[in-house]
């Protein structure tokens, strides 16, 4: 089934409905889709939207504002696919899924299915606060503290440049090689591949450490650049 | 007149969200400004009770909302300050019964008439939440000096920064200097460290906040109490005056100070 109109395309996927926004601007798109949705009413009742932006840049302003009123038409918006990172960005800190295969972020990381040649990362450049969770299968850096409820899972390496106080993942997909560095390691939890860290209590470590596998145990040293 | 929307929100439930918002309300109303507060917890709505408005309510934001009666039907004048208006929350409906588009469409029509808009949030990330810092120019967050509470207020924080609402402003309720001395209690140092936004107040704990909310009169009428003094302080902080924060330390006389300097730490 297909609703064809010039800027908004609909089609029933596998789970729920898949919106396809074309050229054109923002707010001309959001009411095609809006009418069409209200013209249908009982079609789009309770249907799981997937939108599909292409490289367009959204801001959490204006797909919050369309998440809200796609909820008054009954209408759930549960991912937003865009080639922008910023977009990605926005869609991820307002909760919404950012893959179709990935059906909702789940706790574990799929093991690397992908031979990758070269090292691949990601840099936040802010604090994560509580609820906020980064996962990807490469290195993650973040200049910003790693609050208590925040989750960083890493394939690789772990670097923050701040406070570490969340919980955090290196090595998620295996690798005992994975390091977490932080200025500050005071984290929930600290796991390097498929080894939990024994942490020393309430005394938080307030210089810059690196953790990482020694002997099969999780290692938390000062960083001392010399022996390395 | 173009009104400011403050919305206040928290998280945690039971921090002092709604005592907060009557006591801004009164305390800006008592500053000659003109207030209306929203009670945003649309189902267990509380905000009456504190103002001592309960049995004079008509309308709700419901009713507005949905075409049942006019805005200013809706709107209940304190008796004490003329300047002081509620709107209160629908009893019998949930928090779907408003979206966030109604917020800023409400508030947008309040704004021509008042100086402030509050709105007392719900406790809760979901819908009403959301319908509270939509149509919000600043948000306070009120939190308690827990490590609960404070895990709530950062992921508030979190959330009000991606709705574009940011940066939040703090409040630190129910602060008990004793706790503090003795290094049972999160000092507001603490806190701070954590949440990394703006303090723009401290409330102590005060057995007078329970028993005005209990009598309908908010404590900030009654500026002889430490509470009352604190929230005054924050609503002349919100009208942008540099006010310098209250000494919480609890007065003792010589006898105390001096068996204190006998037996450094020890109770």
């Amino acid at each position: 089934m297909t609703v064809e109109t010039q800027i908004v395309h609909i089609k029933g996927i596998k789970d729920g409905l898949l919106v396809t926004i074309g050229e054109g601007d923002w707010p001309r798109a959001q009411s095609t889709l809006l009418s069409s949705i209200v013209e249908k009413a009982s079609f789009f009742q309770g249907a799981r939207l997937a939108m599909e932006v292409g490289n367009r840049v959204l801001h959490a302003a204006e797909l919050g504002a369309l998440r809200d009123r796609l909820s008054d038409q009954g209408v759930s918006l549960w991912a937003v696919i865009s080639s922008s990172p910023v977009t990605e960005q926005t869609a991820q800190v307002l909760g919404l899924a950012t893959r179709l295969s990935m059906p909702r972020p789940e706790r574990s990381v799929r093991p690397l299915d992908t031979t990758l040649e070269g090292e691949n990362g990601v840099f936040i450049r802010r604090t994560l606060r509580s609820g906020f969770r980064i996962a990807s299968h490469g290195h993650i850096s973040v200049m910003g503290d790693i609050n208590p409820g925040a989750e960083v899972i890493a394939g690789g390496s772990i670097v923050v440049w701040g406070r570490v106080r969340g919980s955090v993942v290196a090595g998620a997909d295996g690798d005992e090689s994975a390091v977490v560095c932080a200025l500050a390691l005071d984290p929930t939890q600290l796991r390097i591949a498929n080894l939990v860290a024994n942490l020393p209590g309430k005394k938080a470590v307030s210089q810059p450490v690196c953790a990482s596998i020694r002997n099969g145990i999780i290692t938390v040293e000062p960083w001392k650049p010399k022996e390395r | 007149m173009s009104a400011t929307v403050v919305t206040v929100t928290s998280g945690k439930g039971g921090v002092g969200k709604t005592t907060t918002t009557a006591n801004l309300a009164v305390a800006l109303a008592a500053g000659g400004q003109k207030v209306v507060c929203i009670d945003g917890d649309i189902g267990l709505r509380n905000l009456d009770v504190i103002l001592g408005l309960e049995n004079r309510i008509v309308y709700d934001l419901v009713d507005v909302v949905e075409g049942r009666c006019r805005l200013k039907q809706a709107m209940i004048r304190d008796k004490r300050l003329q300047e002081l208006y509620l709107i209160p929350a629908a009893q019998t409906r949930d928090k779907n019964a408003v979206s966030p588009s109604d917020m800023v469409r409400l508030t947008d029509d309040l704004r021509e008439e008042f100086d402030w808009v509050l709105i007392d949030s719900p406790a809760g990330i979901e819908r009403g939440f959301r319908n509270s810092v939509a149509p919000a120019d600043t948000v306070l967050v009120v939190t308690n000096p827990e490590v609960s509470a404070v895990r709530d207020a950062d992921r508030i924080i979190g959330l009000i920064e991606s709705e574009e609402k940011g940066p939040a402003r703090l409040i630190l309720n129910r602060v008990n200097y004793e706790m503090v001395k003795r290094g049972d209690m999160l000092t507001s140092d603490d806190v701070l460290e954590l949440l990394a936004v703006e303090l723009i107040g401290i409330v102590p704990e005060d057995d007078h906040v329970i028993m005005s909310s209990n009598r309908g009169q908010p404590v900030a009428l009654d500026p002889k109490t430490r509470a009352g003094t604190a929230f005054q302080n924050i609503a002349r902080r919100l009208r942008g005056e540099d006010v310098p924060f209250m000494n919480l330390e609890v007065k003792e006389d010589i006898f105390q100070k001096l068996s204190r300097l006998i037996r450094p730490g020890g109770n």
